[in-house]
Formats: structure tokens, C-alpha cells, sequence
């Protein structure tokens, strides 16, 4: 247990990394591409005195490294903005306000993560058991039809852009065959059920998009595991198929299945913006795409930083969970 | 009363695609009667494992044609119904396999595996009533503290007690046929000996048969009754083990018993020269909290051979590495009055060590490269009389690693070590990969390269036998430790440490008589482990 504690610290100490050399990279960034985010958060009838104003009220005077440290300091202690008529308190962990609306961020991204969550948890539920079921299907009855069946649609599912598929899913089931309500975000929190009728097709898009992937990688790594010298010994000895594959060939199967999930949902939580506009879901990754246009600064370095956290969280959880499936790995 | 096992005119088929297809077994019969023992013997690709899979069905759905009859315990193999034959597998009929180590699961815990198998074919007893008999069997195969160790997973099991583990998961529901396929290859000799001792006491035990299959024929004079010895998957010569190996018959299994490397072969005495090529003093190296080598000194001197013996762990390598350079020592003095390129080593996988994506010319031809000193024209001159020095055909200079058998590209291996002239060639168990027939041909070769050019050989292996045809002078390592030194006649000989002692004893003889009695005074000098 001593051995998974250090293991934690040890990932928290490199998350931390991580995540300063990405906000460092963002405002450098930022800092050097054109425009200007005081007039473009004050508006084309703008004038000069109002200019100066929004400029103060953001900081936006400060040189840029001390904004930069303003910014870190805000994140440990919470930080006071003045907004022209009081001041405004933004607590820890204050990730600014936003250059657009003036709302602070940790706001903006505790309105938006839900949605975006709902659709990523649940596409990947999904692309999982998709792709390792037809994944595993596929191994088990290689050079068989279903095999051949089971390519093809995954091939056709990968190589189909989500927009594609989501309008068709839209038309089939919305439009024509009337089963669903065209889709319109409700929160879980307000009714549950709705919630779920509302994702299934934007789930269903992601999902058949992605599970390809997984479908690949879990059957070349299946095939290999089928190999193995010790899957030969439990045919050896009398051990069924069934029991073969479930308890001796999958679990040495699902490492690389693991990795590239870690990965995958990480990302997610930038957003799938395609998915999100089509099917008008309020995540953050439409958010992310304004705000780049807006030159939003602290809304895109706080997705984005809420983004690394996730990637970060994801690949130790992924880390973990090698080190449960097989006690041979050392987490270090 | 029918027999055990009965093979008609076998003949098994590997289709690489749908026009051609390899023979590995052509035409091969032989029974085993119940309690029987009967050896499978044969080189590399005499289709000996091949025949051994066929008997529990196990090259079904992979395509390979399997022709003639199979009959084992009353179950005829080839036509049997899937369900039946898993209840043959493993419940009649078990196998222990080669590699111990990735021949178990490594997710699971042994005992669990044990259990595992014992409720496929007892669907009625309990986890507990399986669990218990895992612990049970494991206790009878030796694994000390076996209830505890049941819970433990083959990573932290040692290379013996895994293949101990193995053989308890045969022996977890009775079956009257073992069939085990190479089972000592991989391991030590101590440990090859009491896996021997082992299956030998099951045996008498249990009265179950056993299909012995091995290249070695060491490892069946003492455990088998009738040996059948096979070539390109035929029967050359079947017999009681004592006439075949005392006085074969065919021309093959002669050759075969005669390429054996023998403990009591003596070597030819030569001038001990005085001159010393390499001098090491103290030599430690650590790995971590590991001490790999941990002080050793020796001398080579200029035109001798001198022999190194242990088992893994030992250090034995990482001592040759140290030798050549590749390994820095982290204490300790070495000395050489040649320049370092004039130590050369020949490592002992042939396939892992050649590049396979360049030529073997290429391959021989890099260390002359790196010299600098040799246009190109004259290093190809070079590599063809090297190639044409270990005995292949010059205008292989093209051909690629795969295109070799192992015996061959050991040869390429020595003609690298070769090129730039050295003084000294330290082999890292150069035979051990290799047949037996290949092995003396090796062997041979060394010998004689070694003569020809004057060059000192440092000649690292575990098997003794081989050391003692090479070796002038003799060191035995144990624990990064040299325990015993001396001239190979006195350390074989007249053996003075116990461990030592312990070695030759394990060393297996092609004496049927012998290998029994060797058997008794063995129980003495090893202990269980």
C-alpha cells in the first residue's frame, strides 16, 4: 500500500508539471498572436475611454508574465477583480474571468462539464462494449463470416465522419421512423430518463465512430494472448473455449485496450465538438471553439487545464488498474 | 487389454498455405502399454513435439491434416467428439510442457490454476474440495509450505518450482498417461536432475505411463524403459533404452549417441603456456542491490581455454561481458596486454544476436568497417575467407539471417567475432541453443579456429559435459562467486566443493544402470528446492 501512496504523490507531482507547462505554452501563445482581447471583449461600438476601462478592469496592462503569475496565484488563493462600480470575488481555485461575459470561468465550466460529461461517459460506455465485443468476436471466430461482417462495419463506422452518421441516426429515428424526440439537452439532475432519450443518438454517433479502434486493438491483441503458451496448457487440459478466452485470453488482451481509453476519454472531455453542435448539446467543447475565436483567454486556458486534469486522472486510473490486472507490474 | 497409447502410421501436415504443406510426421507407429515409459528422442524438427500434441488432439483447428490413428487411454483421437476429448485432456491424459515459466497463467495464482483444472473435470467438487486438492498435489511435488504457496502467482516462483507446479496440475486428477515435452530444457542442471528424480517417483507412485519427449538423450537413459529415436519425422530406431543407447543399431541414432558431450571425456593435454593474454583482479559488478559478480580474479593466458561453469544467477555472464568490455566492472582491476578490439565475443542466441534485416556479409563485415583501416574491396575479401574459415559457402555473402539453421548462423557469429582478429573470444553458452549433433559440430569448429590461429577462448556455459571437451582450466561460479578452480582434469576428477560435487552428480549419463545409481547417490547431495 506504501508502494500505491508514493505512486500517487509521485502522479500528482507530475500532473502539476504538466499542467504549469501547459498554461505557460497557452499564455505565451496568446501573447504573441494578434488581436486585441480588451476591444474585442468591449465590443465594435467601443469607445476609447471605455477601452481603457475594460483594459484596467482585466489587468490587461500588467506585463505578461506577471498576469501569468497573477493567474497561478489566483488558482491557490482566489483572486479579487475590480469591475468598475465594486470589486468581485472569485474564490479558489479562480481561474479568472471570463474577457466575454465576466463570469468566472470555474463557473462557466461547472454549467458546461455536465453536459459534456453525460456525452462522454456514455458514448465511451458504449464504444466499449462495442469495440470489445465485436473486437473479441471477431478473434474468437477469425476467418468466419461474422469476422469478415464485423470489419466491415467498423471500417464503414471509422471511416464515416460524425456528422454523417449523426444526420442519418437524426433522419432514421427522428424523422422517419418517429421513435425519438429530435434530441435537446436535459440535465440528469432534472429528470433522468429524458436525460438518457436525449443522448442515445449523439452516444450512438460517438460511439460507432470510435469503437472501430477498439474493435482493432482488441482482437490483434486477443489473437496474441490466444497464442500464448499458457492458453495452450488450459487447452491442454481439458479447459473449454468459453473458459479460455474469459478467464485466461481477454485479461491479457485489455492492456492496450486500456491505455488507449485512458486517452480517449481524457480528450473527450475537451469536448466532441461536432457531436455537441449537431445535437445541441451545451458542452465545452462548443464553449472551447467561441472562446478561441474571442480569444477568450482564461475560459480556453481553463478548459484546457480541466482537460489536462482529466488526461492526467485518466492514465493514473489507467496505471492503477494494470497493476490490478496483472500483480507482476511495479507501479513506480 | 488394449495399450495406453496407440499410434498407427501417423502422419501430421502443416500447410503454411494452400499449395504447399510441410511432412513433420510421416508414417510413424508405436505403443506405450499402461505404466509404461517410453522416450521420444530426436533433433529439432524430427516432428517428436509435434507427434506428442497429436496425442491429446491439440492440432485441431489449426489447420495442420493429421492422417493414420491415434488411440490414447481407449479414446480414439482423430474422431472424437469435441466434449470427449476434453474430458481425455488433462483428465486421462496430462502434459507438462518445455517453457515453465509462460506455460502458466500469469494472472492467476497457481493453486487457483490447479483448482481450475481439477473442477473442469470434477464439475461436482467444490472450490474448497479443488482448492485443497491443488494444495495436495503441490505438496507432493515438493513445493515447500505448499497451502501458502498455492496463493502465489508463477512470477514469484523460481524456474524448477514453476515446472513442479506444472507437473502437480497433471498429476491434480490421476491421469494414466503424462506426456512431457521437453520438460528439463530449461532448466539447470541441479534442478533438471531432481525434475527427473521426480517424475521418476511419480512414476513408481502412481503407476501412470509416460511419453518422455527431448533431444537428450542424457535425460532418458535414466527415466524411460523403451526409447523410439526419431528424424525428419520418422522412426529410425526403437528399443529398451539400454540397447539403444549402448550399442545402436542405425547409423543416425550412433552419430546421435556419440555427439553427446561425455563428463568423462579427456582431452588431449597441451603445453601450458606462460604468457598472460588477460589478467582480472577483484572483479565486482552490481545491479542495483544485486552483486551480479562479487570478486573474482583470474588470468587467461595466450593459446589456452579456459572454462567457466554455472547456473543462471551465477554471474557467469556478466563476468564474460566484463571480460570484453561491454560490461564496466564496479570495482576490480582488468588487465590486457592486447589492444580491446582484440577481445571479441560469440553470444549464445544466434538468432537474436544477427540484425535480420542485413546480410550476414554485412553483419561479419561491420567490425572491419568500424576499424577504418580496410577499403571495401578488401573487407569483402576478408568476410568470404572468414565465411569460407567456419565452414559455410563464401557466396552466402547475400543471404540473410533466416535463411540459416541455428548451427549455421553461430557460425556467422564466430566469423564476426572473427574479423578483427582478435587474441582472446569469450563464448557465452555458444552450444547451448543448438542440437546435439550441431553442438559437437560447433564445439568442433572452436577447436580447431582455436588451434589454427593461437587464440585464447573463455568459454562460458552450464552444461559440464561440453565445458570439460573445450576447457584446459576450469572456474565453477556459484552466487557471483568462484567456489573452485583448477586444471579441468582435477576439478572433474577430484571435485572438492560440495557444490561442485552437487553439479557433476546432476550431470545426466547415457548409462541406464549408471544414471540409477547416480540416482541414489544424488538424493544425498541435493536438497529440495
Amino acid at each position: 500500500m506504501t508502494g500505491l501512496l508514493t505512486f500517487l504523490l509521485r502522479r500528482a507531482g507530475s500532473a502539476v508539471l504538466v499542467l504549469l507547462a501547459l498554461s505557460a505554452v497557452l499564455y505565451a501563445v496568446f501573447y504573441i498572436a494578434p488581436g486585441d482581447p480588451a476591444q474585442l471583449a468591449c465590443g465594435p461600438k467601443c469607445g476609447a475611454e471605455q477601452l481603457a476601462q475594460v483594459r484596467q478592469n482585466l489587468a490587461l496592462g500588467d506585463p505578461v508574465w506577471l498576469q501569468y503569475w497573477h493567474f497561478l496565484q489566483g488558482i491557490v488563493t482566489g483572486h479579487d477583480y475590480s469591475t468598475g462600480t465594486g470589486t468581485e470575488h472569485c474564490g479558489a481555485p479562480c481561474l479568472g474571468l471570463s474577457y466575454q461575459s465576466g463570469e468566472q470561468v470555474t463557473g462557466i465550466l461547472g454549467e458546461k462539464l455536465p453536459a459534456t460529461a453525460s456525452l462522454a461517459i456514455g458514448a465511451m460506455v458504449l464504444w466499449l462494449i462495442m469495440g470489445v465485443g465485436s473486437g473479441l468476436v471477431s478473434a474468437v471466430r477469425r476467418g468466419r463470416f461474422t469476422e469478415r461482417a464485423l470489419t466491415g462495419f467498423t471500417l464503414v463506422g471509422t471511416a464515416t465522419p460524425v456528422f454523417i452518421t449523426g444526420i442519418l441516426l437524426l433522419m432514421l429515428f427522428c424523422s422517419v421512423l418517429q421513435w425519438l424526440p429530435y434530441p435537446s439537452y436535459v440535465p440528469f439532475t432534472e429528470d433522468p430518463e429524458q436525460w438518457a432519450w436525449n443522448l442515445v443518438l449523439p452516444w450512438f454517433a460517438l460511439a460507432f465512430l470510435e469503437s472501430a479502434k477498439y474493435a482493432r486493438i482488441t482482437r490483434s491483441s486477443l489473437l496474441e494472448t490466444l497464442a500464448e503458451d499458457h492458453v495452450r496448457t488450459f487447452r491442454a487440459y481439458g479447459v473449454g473455449e468459453r473458459a479460455i478466452v474469459w478467464r485466461h485470453a481477454l485479461r491479457g488482451a485489455l492492456p492496450p485496450v486500456i491505455a488507449l481509453s485512458a486517452m480517449d476519454f481524457g480528450t473527450m472531455f475537451g469536448g466532441a465538438v461536432l457531436t455537441e453542435t449537431l445535437f445541441g448539446i451545451p458542452g465545452i467543447g462548443q464553449k472551447l471553439v467561441t472562446s478561441v475565436r474571442t480569444e477568450d483567454l482564461p475560459v480556453v486556458l481553463g478548459v484546457t487545464l480541466a482537460m489536462g486534469c482529466f488526461v492526467v486522472l485518466a492514465n493514473a486510473v489507467a496505471d492503477v488498474l494494470y497493476a490490478l490486472a496483472d500483480r507482476r507490474v511495479v507501479l513506480t | 487389454m488394449t495399450s495406453l497409447v496407440e499410434v498407427t502410421d501417423l502422419t501430421i501436415d502443416f500447410s503454411s498455405d494452400s499449395s504447399s504443406s510441410v511432412r513433420a510426421v510421416d508414417g510413424l507407429s508405436f505403443t506405450l502399454e499402461a505404466g509404461g515409459a517410453l522416450g521420444l528422442v530426436g533433433e529439432s524438427g524430427s516432428g517428436k513435439s509435434a507427434t506428442a500434441f497429436a496425442l491429446l488432439g491439440l492440432h485441431r483447428g489449426t489447420g495442420a491434416r493429421i492422417g493414420g490413428s491415434i488411440r490414447v487411454d481407449g479414446t480414439d483421437v482423430l474422431t472424437a467428439q469435441d466434449a470427449e476429448l476434453r474430458r481425455l485432456r488433462g483428465g486421462r491424459a496430462a502434459m507438462v510442457f518445455q517453457d515453465p515459466l509462460s506455460s502458466l497463467d500469469p494472472y492467476y495464482a497457481v493453486g487457483d490454476q490447479i483448482a481450475e483444472v481439477y473442477r473442469v473435470h470434477h464439475p461436482k467438487a467444490s472450490r474448497r474440495a479443488a482448492r485443497s486438492r491443488a494444495a495436495e498435489v503441490l505438496d507432493r511435488v515438493g513445493i515447500p509450505d505448499a497451502r501458502r504457496r498455492a496463493r502465489s502467482r508463477p512470477h514469484e516462483f523460481s524456474g524448477g518450482m514453476r515446472q513442479r507446479a506444472l507437473i502437480a496440475m497433471a498429476l491434480a486428477c490421476e491421469p494414466r498417461l503424462l506426456i512431457a515435452d521437453e520438460p528439463t530444457t530449461a532448466l539447470d542442471v541441479t534442478v533438471q536432475a531432481q525434475i527427473l528424480d521426480l517424475l521418476h517417483d511419480l512414476r513408481a507412485e502412481t503407476g501412470m505411463g509416460l511419453l518422455l519427449v527431448t533431444h537428450d538423450l542424457g535425460v532418458v537413459a535414466g527415466s524411460v524403459d523403451d526409447v523410439l529415436v526419431m528424424k525428419d519425422g520418422r522412426a529410425v530406431e526403437t528399443g529398451p533404452v539400454a540397447d539403444v543407447l549402448r550399442s545402436p543399431r542405425e547409423p543416425y541414432s550412433r552419430a546421435l549417441v556419440e555427439a553427446v558431450p561425455r563428463l568423462d571425456a579427456v582431452r588431449p593435454a597441451r603445453d601450458p603456456q606462460e604468457d598472460v593474454l588477460l589478467e582480472a583482479v577483484d572483479l565486482r559488478r552490481e545491479f542495483g542491490r544485486t552483486t551480479a559478480v562479487d570478486g573474482v580474479s583470474l588470468i587467461v593466458r595466450r593459446g589456452e581455454t579456459l572454462g567457466v561453469v554455472g547456473e543462471s544467477g551465477s554471474g557467469k555472464t556478466t563476468l564474460g561481458r566484463m571480460l570484453v568490455g561491454l560490461i564496466a566492472p564496479t570495482s576490480g582491476d582488468l588487465r590486457h596486454s592486447v589492444p580491446p578490439r582484440a577481445l571479441q565475443m560469440v553470444f549464445q542466441d544466434p538468432v537474436s544476436s544477427l540484425n535480420p534485416r542485413r546480410s550476414i556479409g554485412e553483419s561479419i563485415a561491420d567490425p572491419l568497417r568500424a576499424a577504418r583501416e580496410l577499403d571495401d574491396t578488401a573487407i569483402v575479401a576478408r568476410v568470404r575467407e572468414l565465411l569460407d574459415r567456419v565452414g559455410l559457402n563464401p557466396d552466402w555473402y547475400h543471404r540473410y539471417p533466416h535463411e540459416f539453421s541455428g548451427g549455421q548462423r553461430q557460425r556467422v557469429g564466430i566469423a564476426r567475432a572473427l574479423a578483427p582478429s582478435p587474441a582472446l573470444i569469450v563464448c557465452d553458452e555458444p552450444v547451448s541453443a543448438l542440437d546435439v549433433t550441431t553442438q559437437a559440430q560447433v564445439v568442433g569448429l572452436l577447436g580447431e579456429i582455436q588451434r589454427d590461429l593461437g587464440l585464447s577462448l573463455v568459454f562460458v556455459a552450464h552444461d559440464l559435459a561440453v565445458v570439460r571437451q573445450v576447457s584446459d582450466r576450469v572456474l565453477v561460479m556459484q552466487d557471483g562467486r568462484v567456489v573452485e578452480s583448477g586444471p579441468a582434469d582435477r576439478v572433474y576428477d577430484a571435485p572438492e566443493h560440495p557444490y561442485t560435487q552437487a553439479l557433476l552428480a546432476a550431470v545426466p549419463v547415457l548409462d541406464p544402470q549408471e544414471s540409477a545409481a547416480r540416482r541414489t547417490a544424488r538424493r544425498a547431495l541435493l536438497p529440495v528446492g
